[in-house]
């Protein structure tokens, strides 16, 4: 069945010259459970690629390993031109150590899907603790920054409360302020609306959709959220049993699939996005 | 027929002793402290032979007896040449037991924070480093605060057995007048009460410090 079946994951992926994210042969295992199988992307500065696909599929740790909490079982990542997880040592890559990794790493924020605000800091203080501690500058810039960006998301007014006193939208937006305030070349969104009640979802796609609308930041959406997928992304991704199935623009990904998997898959969006456009 | 006033007289032959108990319970406590820390992480470390020996003294510790340790460090290892005062011996057994139990708390708060807390830090790229101060422990200190207030009380009235190392605490003061007074009933009484005031401002403390760590929890 596999083997009759392989030359349908030949996919079109697109000539990037200088990619900001590049995924080389990478592929994840989980003991026996192979979860990525040599996946090869590249993403353009400023691009916003959607990542969709089942449960199971992988893609959560196509973005886990970007943001170096899962290390690759084979293969390289290369951000901004240099190996993530490697470092070149006489022309060879060996594993990198947590300085190196850190230094690359810090091109790279992430928002979760579980918001994992710091609950023992005030939203002020969940934004200012990374630009202080980690970039290093000022109390007094920090917290010009973060109010900035507190306002950007519609929090402006709620600076000295907990997360738990916030909802999960309001939650989920200050984590999207905290990744943002540490001026990340690329985000990672890894289905940041799942786990919030459906009337708090449209607030949170707002704030993306800014965001991606001004067009400085790479975006990977790991979503399911389809009509958001086909409103923001430049390239959208189908991944299948660790592999990328298919890709291309919103438009013929949605509408008009070539792959009979990503056919099944979106056959129930499908439906909608044709009736609406 | 038992007098009812109350037994006032009896204070001031006693309160040398509460000296003594405050003291051990201080200077043993903050070893303690230290030792939870310090072992807790140890049992926590990516090193095997740290983790090995923050065991085997975990385990000592708390698999043999308060009393037995104590007449270790007191009356045996002087034959191997190590002679403590009976405070000294005081201080560092008690500290060296309930620290056993408290690297425990510590071992167990700092694992029961969820692993989504590191990986915010990551994403943060804070260090390693930063995320166990900054994020981790501020956490795990909140889930610490019961049982160590627990362990503090414990560890309080545990003092009163180095009344049986020759030291003058509140127990031994209490066990002495009752001999010379004969007045068994008022003298315990009175011992009891005072450890009970000595303790009461510890729990009232650890709640104090309980409601200020978690402002701002749900």
């Amino acid at each position: 069945m596999e083997a009759i079946q392989l030359n349908q994951y030949e996919d079109i992926s697109p000539v990037i010259d200088k990619p900001i994210i590049s995924y080389q042969k990478v592929s994840k295992s989980f003991g026996d459970l192979k979860v990525l199988r040599e996946i090869d992307l590249d993403i353009a500065p400023g691009e916003i690629v959607a990542v969709i696909g089942s449960s199971g599929s992988g893609k959560t740790t196509l973005a886990r390993m970007l943001m170096t909490l899962e290390q690759p079982t084979s293969g390289v990542i290369m951000v901004d031109g240099e190996p993530l997880w490697h470092k070149s040592v006489n022309g060879k890559l060996v594993p990198a150590d947590e300085k190196h990794i850190r230094r690359v790493r810090s091109k790279i924020g992430m928002v979760f899907q579980q918001f994992n605000l710091f609950p023992h800091m005030t939203i002020l203080r969940n934004v200012t603790e990374a630009p202080i501690h980690v970039l290093g500058i000022s109390r007094a810039e920090a917290e010009e920054r973060a109010v900035a960006m507190l306002n950007k998301v519609g929090l402006g007014n709620k600076l000295d409360v907990y997360p738990a006193q916030l909802s999960g939208g309001q939650q989920q937006r200050v984590a999207i302020a905290r990744a943002l305030v540490m001026r990340p070349k690329v985000m990672l969104c890894d289905e940041v609306t799942s786990a919030l009640d459906p009337e708090l979802v449209g607030e949170v796609l707002e704030v993306l959709k800014e965001i991606a609308a001004e067009g400085e930041t790479t975006m990977l959406l790991i979503t399911h959220e389809m009509a958001f997928a086909g409103d923001v992304a430049d390239r959208i991704i189908f991944i299948d049993k660790g592999r990328i199935v298919e890709q291309g623009p919103p438009n013929v990904i949605l509408s008009n699939p070539r792959n009979p998997r990503t056919r099944e898959f979106l056959s129930r969006f499908r439906q909608q996005w044709a009736s609406k456009s | 027929m038992i007098p009812i006033n109350p037994p006032f007289d009896l204070l001031p032959a006693l309160l040398p002793g509460v000296g003594i108990t405050l003291q051990l319970t201080i200077f043993s406590s903050l070893l303690a402290f230290m030792l939870a820390f310090i072992v807790g992480f140890g049992r926590l470390s990516k090193y095997k032979s740290i983790q090995v020996v923050s065991t085997i003294y975990v385990e000592f510790f708390r698999g043999t007896s308060l009393l037995v340790q104590l007449f270790w460090a007191y009356f045996v290892l002087p034959h191997f040449g190590l002679e403590l005062t009976a405070m000294q011996a005081g201080v560092i057994v008690l500290g060296l037991n309930y620290g056993a139990y408290a690297s425990e708390v510590v071992r167990s708060s700092i694992l029961a924070v969820p692993k989504s807390q590191t990986e915010a830090g990551i994403a943060l790229n804070m260090t390693s480093t930063q995320i166990m101060y900054r994020v981790i422990l501020p956490q795990a200190f909140l889930t610490m605060l019961p049982p160590f207030g627990n362990l503090l009380i414990e560890l309080l009235k545990g003092t009163a057995l180095v009344s049986l190392i020759t030291l003058s605490d509140l127990m031994f003061m209490g066990a002495q007048l009752r001999i010379t007074t004969l007045r068994t009933t008022e003298v315990f009484c009175l011992v009891l009460i005072i450890y009970f005031i000595i303790a009461y401002p510890l729990i009232l403390g650890v709640r104090g410090l309980e409601s200020k760590f978690s402002k701002g929890r749900a």
